[in-house]
């Protein structure tokens, strides 16, 4: 990793008498099993976040590759038609809501408060409570493994296929309350992240000096407030048919199936650019700092960043070109779906300019965002050919759209988070990646990835259908499948270098600088790791690129007002710093909860009512309830001693 | 110099908790669920050739027009508290808490009693169950405010607020008036449009 | 299965008026996409290339950085999308149009096979779609259960089968041959199973074909063992679900039997249609489609060649 010739500690040190062990102590958790529990920390969090989604992907991926050695050879039985469809849909759920939104938002919760000069998040008992029912959802989806009856619906459970009539299982069930489950947990996170960028600002950091990341999680957040509702109610009114016996999908009652549809995807269009979104707000972190200069086009890309929430709220019947709607409405869902192209162009260029006059360095993370670049690229060009209606309707539901969407969404969104991984692991964890490991796992990864994805385009033209368990021989299709199940494979392989050079790195233990990359933003100017409070001392910040505009950060400190109890330091209790919307003064101070069992128990009330409705266990669901209940009334309780 | 001395922000920036700012997302989010709720209505009446279906009776106006005015009446006296809270006049904190209780309290009741004169169930078509839906889940939501009102008016009685710091009551106040504003779309939408064709 | 039974599957094809027009309009698409990304891929790979050689960042130049952004990522993608969507409409609005002539076929999905009518013949098949080359067909799609999708991709584009909705797809096809058809949407366990043949003949064979189908010739058994088999059909549930016209039985939970012996394949283009393969099917269809919603039969071996002999016999 290289190292540059900046001052070790590019922030004022703190004044002796509020330095480290003060701090250290007031904010430090409880030990070991309690504190695991109990933690409010961001940091905790955050990096819990991502390893959690990540042992999810390994679950989906692995589900992939067993769909992959099923379709390798025609007529194959290896795998049952059911557990195939099982695991097709398994796949397609965990990769969105367990492993791509959760893994994003732990990055968020890792680094916005750091990148905001931040000491936590605004709500940071929400925040463990977010993640708990995040974990809680996961393991209720996937307590279908262990019963052994797998959704089957695929990952957009259309109706009637999900209706009681034709799935009677418990397994939809456990499918559609695990989804309203996780929107829970996604909800309450975005608010927390909006808010945090609202009053938790380090005095000086004005709207247009906000770190582009965290713009791309503002984004995010709203565009999960306004979409997660659309399936939250579309699974809540597929259970109210299933288990009340309603008929909202039911046409012969007066129900309609396309209702469904159209709220699913009223979700999910918006969805597939809020895991896009981010991933967004890393490239455009990494790229410059790999460039050795800033942005190109700051402007531009934030503005496109906003463009892209607004108008993926307008394109999601572009998934039912195929469903007999007039042609006359769905063509303007065509043409606003070509128009979501500019503003993915204008970043692109932006990045293109970034590098252009900047001087490129090729480590791991900038050659995972060239990957990116190159993979994206194609995703979005035949996104632009499937919104042409007349086209879609041939390509509709074949190879050729499975290959469009991991073009975006294996390509665009989890290369750029494994650049993000490969550049702030050592923010995270103090140590040092093995480099030429991370440069092995990219090709492997980028050489996989389109030998996986590539030949299902054509597949696509060769008329194979997506979600076939099996196909008959001769259609021309087995050279190709043998092709993608190769790839998938050596894609799987790929992986598995990083994750080899994140064990390594925890048995070697080979220290780095705290801004190894020499970067911008803020959360490089603590240590690596990060003491649990953060900041020792607030950063007063000068421009949108806190470390390079200045040649040493200056400390903010209240002015003669500080009488109101405004404690910037923050040393006499746990708080941060609140300043004001929009010239971001000082205001006053943020208390932030000490660690508690509250959350936790919230979570756990919540799944204990979940699975003991799903299996009529009355005194358990009561007791579930009770517990939720009871839990959420102490911290209602007790937020305005918080707030003094 | 290394440390910058900072001005406050000016008083007039600095009216809002982080607590606020929280419930008015959770409110731009759960406003969402009843436009998208209201839009389903909608979507399945303009699919539908008969809206009510043929036999249904309409819901009854005459108690829900005045039960709604009674509703959308409880907001002033949160306006009231809002104000005397601020001024630190607890005595009028308390009665208006109660007022608007026992006027959304008697609103609760009356949903109740009319779903049951209602000819129509939830598993009849697809007309009942998104009226019930709808009508429930804002029932909910003012069950849920008439709870969260009990604890503000537990915590105004043991004087746990201040006129600087009363961030559960501001909480309160804006969630109620939201819930009161979702009436406001939903009864017209589904009590008065179906008798305008 | 050999190729003719297989049937086409090729968008490339084109061998309907639909489909032909899509692959004009995927080839310009192509060239026009490949144009792009060669173009910006090319940028890409120059701006690393020079950014790598340098040894420091080149001074800022915010309008240079600007300009670079708005023609490249702006004005140029909005001309070429313009073109697009101009080529969008034109295409949309000469397809799918409603023709004089036109001969309405109703093909309804069902889990997990295709029943199709021939409303004004008054004539009943399954998943086996006979169209006259040339003149234009109004195929009439819903589905009797859960959302299907009709996909000939020789054709055309595919339109949804969705319950309690009925949708058209116009089509002409143009070239007589064998193409195959496949459900697009997930349907539940067999959907990789729910596919079909469709034989476009020219239309004096067509004609052919469809007066031997009203008249009804051939469907009363000739031979002995067909006559055998007819009456074991008739002991056995099979009629509960199949309708064999001119017999008693008179189901509609599965496909029409009539003529099936013409049929080139069995359970919606999963088998070929042979004797060994029928009797391997109504014996067991689970073995043969997993999830098929017809039952075993344990009939004794005999019983069994009868029965195959007279389904085989009605062509
Ligand atoms: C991260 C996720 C992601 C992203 C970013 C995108 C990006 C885009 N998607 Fe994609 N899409 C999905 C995820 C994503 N998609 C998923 C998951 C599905 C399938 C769901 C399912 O059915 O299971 C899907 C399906 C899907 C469909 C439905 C297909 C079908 O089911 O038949 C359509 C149709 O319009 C579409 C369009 C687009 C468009 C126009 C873009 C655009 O935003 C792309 C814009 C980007 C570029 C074009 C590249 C950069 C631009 C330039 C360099 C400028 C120059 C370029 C030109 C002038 C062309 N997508
Ligand atoms: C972020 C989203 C995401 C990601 C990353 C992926 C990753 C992959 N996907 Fe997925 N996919 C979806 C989202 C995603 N997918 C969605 C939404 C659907 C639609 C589902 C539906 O239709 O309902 C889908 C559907 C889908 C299909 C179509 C199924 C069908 O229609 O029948 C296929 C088929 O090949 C496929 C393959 C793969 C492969 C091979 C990978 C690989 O990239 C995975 C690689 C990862 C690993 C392999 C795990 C890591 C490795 C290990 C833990 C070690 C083990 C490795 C070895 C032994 C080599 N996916
Ligand atoms: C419970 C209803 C039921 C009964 C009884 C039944 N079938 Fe079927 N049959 C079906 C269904 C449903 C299919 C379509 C299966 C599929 O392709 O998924 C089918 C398919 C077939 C096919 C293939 C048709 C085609 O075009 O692909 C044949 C032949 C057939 N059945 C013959 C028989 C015979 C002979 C019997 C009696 C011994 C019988 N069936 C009894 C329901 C039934
Ligand atoms: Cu029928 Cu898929
Ligand atoms: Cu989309």
């Amino acid at each position: 990793m290289t190292v540059t010739e900046r001052p070790a500690d590019p922030l004022e040190p703190a004044p002796p008498e509020l330095a480290g062990d003060d701090l250290r102590e007031l904010w430090e958790d409880a030990p070991g099993l309690v504190g695991f529990f109990t933690t409010v920390d961001h940091k905790r969090i955050g990096i819990r976040y991502i390893y959690t989604a990540f042992v999810f992907f390994s679950l989906a991926g692995v589900s992939a590759l067993a769909m992959r050695a099923q379709l390798a050879s025609p007529n194959s039985g290896l795998i049952s038609p059911g557990t195939y469809n099982g695991l097709m849909t398994m796949h397609g759920t965990t990769m969105i809501f367990l492993f791509n939104t959760p893994v994003l938002a732990g990055f968020g919760n890792f680094l916005l408060p750091l990148m905001l000069g931040a000491r936590d998040m605004a709500f940071p008992r929400l925040n463990a409570f977010s993640y708990w029912v995040f974990l809680f959802g996961g393991m209720f989806m996937y307590s279908s493994f262990v019963v052994g009856h797998l959704p089957d619906g695929g990952w957009f459970g259309y109706v009637p296929l999900t209706s009681s009539t034709y799935s009677p299982g418990h397994n939809i069930d456990v499918w559609g309350l695990g989804i309203i489950f996780v929107g829970l947990s996604t909800t309450v996170g975005a608010i927390n992240f909006i808010v945090s960028t609202f009053k938790l600002r380090a005095p000086g950091m004005t709207v247009n000096r906000l770190p582009v990341f965290v713009w791309s999680m503002l984004v995010f957040s709203f565009m999960v407030l306004f979409a997660v509702p659309a399936v939250t109610l579309a699974e809540v009114l597929l259970e109210l048919d299933r288990l009340a016996g309603t008929a909202f999908f039911v046409p012969s009652l007066g129900g309609n199936v396309l209702l469904y549809q159209h709220l699913f995807w009223f979700w999910g269009h918006p969805e597939v650019y809020i895991l896009f979104v981010p991933s967004i707000g890393m490239v455009s972190t990494i790229i410059p700092v790999m460039s050795r200069r800033r942005i190109a086009g700051y402007l531009w890309v934030v503005a496109s960043l906003v463009a892209i929430g607004f108008i993926s709220f307008g394109v999601w019947v572009h998934h039912m070109f195929a469903t007999g709607l007039p042609p006359l409405a769905i063509s303007l869902f065509s043409a606003v779906s070509l128009v979501i192209a500019l503003p993915s162009g204008v970043q692109f260029f932006a990045w293109i300019a970034t590098m252009w006059r900047g001087k490129v360095e090729l480590a791991v993370p900038m050659l995972f965002c060239l990957g990116f670049l190159l993979i994206f690229l194609l995703g979005g060009i035949t996104g632009v050919m499937v919104a042409v209606m007349p086209f879609d309707w041939q390509v509709h539901d074949s190879y050729f759209v499975v290959a469009h969407f991991h073009y975006v969404l294996n390509g665009a969104v989890v290369f750029p988070i494994f650049a993000a991984i490969w550049f702030w692991f050592p923010k995270m964890t103090g140590r040092a990646l093995p480099e030429r490991w991370g440069k092995v796992s990219f090709w492997v990864m980028f050489i996989g990835f389109n030998i996986t994805f590539f030949p299902m385009h054509i597949l696509g033209f060769l008329g194979m259908p997506r979600r076939v368990y099996t196909y008959n021989d001769g259609l021309g299709w087995n050279g190709l499948n043998v092709i993608v199940s190769v790839g998938s494979a050596i894609f799987g392989l790929g992986t598995l270098f990083t994750l080899a050079a994140v064990l390594i790195a925890a048995r070697r233990k080979v220290p780095v600088p705290d801004d190894p990359w020499a970067a911008d933003t803020l959360e490089w100017a603590t240590t690596s790791p990060p003491p649990v409070y953060n900041f020792a001392a607030i950063p007063f910040v000068e421009g949108r690129h806190p470390l390079w505009d200045v040649e040493r950060l200056r400390r903010a400190r209240p002015g003669a007002e500080a009488d109101v109890g405004l404690e910037v330091d923050g040393a006499v209790g746990r708080s941060t710093p609140v300043t004001s919307g929009i010239d971001t003064l000082p205001e006053g101070v943020l208390h932030i909860p000490a660690e508690t069992w509250v959350p936790f128990l919230v979570a756990l009330g919540l799944v204990t009512l979940l699975v003991a409705a799903l299996v009529s266990a009355l005194t358990v669901a009561v007791l579930g309830l009770g517990l939720a209940v009871g839990a959420a009334t102490t911290w209602a309780w007790r937020t305005e001693a918080d707030l003094r | 110099m290394t440390v910058v001395d900072l001005p406050l922000a000016r008083s007039s920036e600095r009216t809002r908790t982080t607590a606020w700012w929280g419930v008015a997302m959770v409110i731009l989010t759960e406003g969402t669920v009843f436009a998208i709720l209201l839009a389903a209505y909608f979507f399945l009446r303009a699919a539908s050739k008969d809206w009510p279906p043929p036999g249904v009776k309409l819901p009854d106006l005459k108690t829900a027009v005045p039960a709604s005015f009674l509703l959308w009446g409880s907001s002033l006296p949160i306006f009231a508290v809002e104000a005397a809270a601020r001024r630190g006049r607890w005595g009028v904190v308390r009665a208006g808490l109660l007022v608007s209780w026992l006027m959304g309290a008697t609103f609760v009741a009356s949903t109740l009693k009319d779903f049951q004169a209602l000819h129509f169930g939830w598993r009849d078509n697809a007309y009942g169950s998104i009226f019930y839906t709808i009508v429930g889940l804002h029932a909910m939501h003012l069950v849920v405010g008439l709870t969260m009102s009990l604890v503000v008016q537990a915590k105004s009685w043991l004087g746990r607020y201040s006129p600087a710091r009363h961030a559960s009551l501001e909480v309160f106040s804006l969630y109620w008036h939201f819930v009161d504003l979702v009436w406001l779309a939903v009864f017209p939408s589904l009590f008065l449009s179906v008798r305008w064709r | 299965m050999s190729a003719a039974l297989l049937g086409s599957t090729s968008v490339f094809q084109g061998a309907g008026s639909e489909g032909r027009r899509i692959v004009g309009l995927w080839w310009l698409m192509f060239a026009m996409g490949a144009a792009v990304y060669v173009v910006v891929a090319g940028l890409v790979l120059t701006a690393v290339v020079r950014g790598r050689r340098r040894a420091r960042p080149a001074a800022d130049s915010p309008t240079a950085d600007d300009r670079f952004i708005w023609i490249g990522g702006l004005a140029v993608p909005v001309v070429i999308l313009a073109v697009l969507a101009v080529v969008t409409v034109t295409t949309t609005s000469n397809l799918r149009p409603v023709r004089a002539g036109e001969l309405a076929i109703e093909v309804t999905g069902r889990r997990w096979w295709w029943d199709i009518r021939y409303p004004d013949q008054g004539i009943r098949t399954a998943n086996e779609l006979h169209v006259p080359v040339g003149r234009p067909l109004d195929l009439v799609l819903t589905s009797a259960d859960v959302v299907h999708s009709f996909w000939v991709p020789a054709l055309a584009g595919k339109v949804d089968m969705v319950t309690g909705q009925v949708n058209h797809l116009r089509v002409t096809v143009d070239r007589p041959g064998t193409y195959r058809g496949e459900c697009a949407e997930f349907c539940g366990l067999e959907h990789a199973r729910m596919q079909m043949l469709v034989i476009a003949d020219p239309p004096d064979v067509f004609e052919r074909w469809m007066a031997r189908v009203r008249s009804g010739a051939g469907t009363t058994p000739e031979d002995e063992m067909a006559a055998r088999g007819a009456l074991v059909f008739q002991r056995e549930p099979c009629g509960g679900c199949h309708t064999v016209e001119g017999t008693p039985a008179k189901g509609t939970r599965g496909p029409e039997l009539t003529y099936f012996g013409g049929r080139r394949t069995i359970a919606a283009a999963t088998i070929p249609n042979d004797p060994k393969e029928l009797a391997a099917w109504i014996r067991d269809p689970q073995d043969v489609k997993r999830g098929a919603e017809m039952p075993p039969n344990g009939m004794s071996a005999e019983d069994l060649d009868a029965l195959v002999a007279y389904l085989e016999s009605m062509r």
